[in-house]
């Protein structure tokens, strides 16, 4: 008897402490759904910059890598030598914050005018029949089908000196002689607002999609004058829409390179233009990564500050 | 980071390995500049030796030096320009090239690969593919309406302020290439092309800065378009290059005529090499095209079609007229005489030799 009696005790004692343990059964497939989208940012974002940092660190070297290892086990002796020089540099040379504030200047400019002409669209986009606003979207997005590389070449041919452009005002008897519009920032203004127009119609015609309709007759009805509902209900409405879209014009206008390189002149001084002639032309790896570093802190810092604040509310 | 680096490694260790069991394969990768060989070359050379040859193309010299530059480029042969070829050998990329495997060795103009000793001692690392000059193309009538009858075979052209002015309606280009035009400008000055004094650079800088609202822009390929349908009436370019612009300008028989000319002055040679990398996967093969290179018949087609001239004695009597007649592509002795190289510069002169060329370019 008492033995059997010891088994139980032993028995029930077992069972508590397995309750104790935290045996419960933990979701996989739903932790792994919600991780990707980290995963797939620290492998494809993350870690690629760290190495573009760890480079921004090292020296220039003619040898394979370009540039000097940040660690060197040298006898036992692990050595560890960080260059700040680069950075030490860039704040130094003036050259550097000029084509930062240039770069701003140009991809703000082009902000506000993709605006000025998206808005519009999206606003005669969101209100029309269903059936032509199918086609005007697809209008929109259709321009994606051709790469980005030879629509920006097409633009080359029509504002060359004798080209379509120049053409029709000479034709027209506006002009009598061709004007220089390549290679000004007329045409990097050109260039990145008729490449980015989609990246700004999308996003605000979603948000005056939406858009309830009878807010603008409740508006009307207290004494409102059309422009002033537009101003008090329409805009403040899409105003997540002209954030979006915004955001997703000005940040990559900022790096661009390929538009101003075609396009503009070669006093038209952008970040990106700066950037790849670091690394291509004067073959200085570690300065490059420096001003790629600089160009994402002073990019991304504000926008995820804002980001931050925008949810807060 | 360590793990990364040590997948990093393995990953590289695997493609390594790949690439030693492809060796047996008769298989060539080539990397050089895009239109610089005539096109049936490459499948003559296969059909001679069963090789499959893998030929990708470039148009400049940063693209090839940023993808040798991270290893394991993959490529057997490499056409790098001499100044460039001078610091990747420092970077030890290249093997030595062992002439006694190459039978067309004697084809190659000796007084040429002296030239060359001066990127490449001895020609150790190199075999020349092709050498020419930077000079002025530019739009003959166009230059008459505005100079006059005033010789255009001059410098003054682009870097006297007061002619240069004459011709800012018309258009100038310039080639964006910091150590070629700079060294040029530094010859222009009476000053050794090859300076790496602050002093001398800030006078070619100041020569430039002189000019530069005269100038159109900054460009290295965009002024052969330009030039042929008359966007342009100046350019500082390649000799092949404006001369491909001439023949462009005559089948498109808009009327323009485009002229190359060595300048007075004296101005840069360039020599394109052939090289292969210490990594390539089928270094016999790459020594079997250089010497079909060398052979008389293909330097020949090379020179016909591209308009450069080659360093190859053996080929000269095959040559078209047009070509080995052309002072353009074979210069005379007396001018080949004012002909210079154009030397790397160590890393501390590049820096400020690039940031003078961007201050330059952006008329700051």
């Amino acid at each position: 008897m008492s033995q059997a009696n010891g088994y139980t005790a032993a028995h029930s004692r077992l069972q508590r402490v397995l309750h104790k343990l935290p045996l419960k059964r933990i979701n996989w497939g739903r932790q792994l759904v919600i991780s990707m989208p980290f995963v797939w940012l620290a492998v494809f974002f993350f870690v690629p910059f760290l190495v573009v940092f760890k480079i921004s660190l090292s020296e220039t070297a003619i040898a394979i890598p370009p540039y000097t290892a940040l660690i060197e086990l040298e006898d036992a002796l692990l050595n560890i030598k960080l260059n700040l020089g680069n950075y030490l540099f860039l704040w130094e040379d003036s050259f550097y914050l000029e084509a930062y504030l240039s770069s701003i200047r140009i991809a703000g400019v082009s902000t506000l005018l993709a605006l000025i002409i998206g808005f519009p669209m999206a606003y005669l986009i969101a209100r029309s029949e269903s059936r032509t606003r199918t086609i005007l979207l697809a209008l929109v997005i259709l321009p994606f089908w051709t790469s980005f590389l030879l629509r920006v070449y097409a633009w080359v041919g029509l504002l060359k000196k004798n080209g379509l452009v120049n053409d029709i005002l000479i034709n027209l008897g506006i002009v009598s002689e061709p004007i220089q519009m390549l290679q000004t920032d007329f045409a990097v203004y050109i260039g990145i607002v008729y490449t980015y127009l989609p990246f700004m119609i999308l996003p605000l015609y979603t948000a005056l999609e939406k858009m309830d309709m009878s807010l603008l007759e409740a508006a009307e009805d207290l004494g409102c004058r059309p422009f002033q509902s537009f101003f008090l209900v329409t805009i403040p409405l899409a105003m997540p829409g002209i954030l979006a879209g915004c955001t997703l014009v000005f940040i990559p206008a900022v790096g661009e390179y390929v538009i101003p390189a075609l396009l503009g002149g070669s006093d038209t001084l952008m970040i990106g233009r700066v950037l790849w002639d670091e690394f291509s032309l004067n073959r200085d790896w570690p300065m490059a990564s420096a001003v790629a570093t600089v160009m994402l802190v002073v990019l991304v810092l504000p926008i995820m500050l804002l980001r931050n604040r925008k949810e807060a509310e | 980071m360590l793990k990364l680096s040590a997948l990093m490694a393995s990953v590289c260790a695997l493609t390594a390995a790949s690439s030693v069991l492809a060796a047996d394969n008769k298989e060539l990768n080539i990397y050089n500049w895009s239109d610089y060989i005539y096109p049936e070359a490459v499948s003559e050379f296969e059909q001679k030796t069963g090789i499959k040859v893998n030929y990708d193309v470039y148009d400049s010299n940063e693209v090839l030096e940023a993808k040798l530059m991270t290893g394991s480029s993959g490529y057997d042969l490499v056409i790098p320009t001499g100044a460039f070829l001078e610091r990747q050998i420092q970077a030890g990329i290249y093997t030595t090239i062992d002439s006694s495997k190459l039978s067309n060795y004697g084809n190659l103009d000796s007084t040429l690969l002296e030239k060359v000793a001066r990127h490449d001692a001895n020609n150790a690392h190199s075999v020349p593919w092709a050498w020419g000059t930077i000079g002025l193309g530019y739009n003959v009538e166009m230059i008459k309406a505005r100079l006059g009858d005033m010789p255009a075979d001059t410098l003054d052209l682009i870097f006297d302020p007061k002619i240069s002015a004459k011709l800012q309606d018309c258009g100038i280009g310039i080639l964006d290439s910091p150590a070629e035009v700079m060294s040029i400008a530094l010859n222009y000055a009476g000053l050794d092309p090859n300076s790496e004094s602050k002093s001398d650079l800030g006078k070619a800088e100041a020569l430039m800065k002189a000019n530069r609202d005269n100038y159109r822009y900054f460009h290295s390929s965009q002024y052969i378009s330009d030039l042929a349908n008359g966007e342009i009436c100046v350019a500082l370019g390649y000799n092949g290059d404006i001369l491909q612009s001439q023949s462009r300008a005559e089948e498109a028989g808009q009327g323009v005529e485009v002229t190359y000319a060595i300048p007075k002055e004296g101005t840069l040679v360039w020599f394109d090499l052939m090289a292969i990398p210490a990594d390539a996967p089928h270094k016999d093969a790459a020594y079997q095209f250089i010497n079909f290179v060398l052979e008389p018949k293909t330097a020949a087609g090379i020179s016909n079609y591209v308009y450069y001239a080659v360093p190859n004695t053996a080929a000269e009597p095959l040559l078209n007229e047009d070509v080995i007649g052309n002072p353009g592509i074979y210069p005379s002795a007396e001018v080949k005489a004012k002909l210079f190289t154009q030397q790397a510069h160590s890393a501390k002169f590049d820096r400020i030799l690039n940031r003078a060329w961007s201050n330059v370019k952006t008329g700051r």
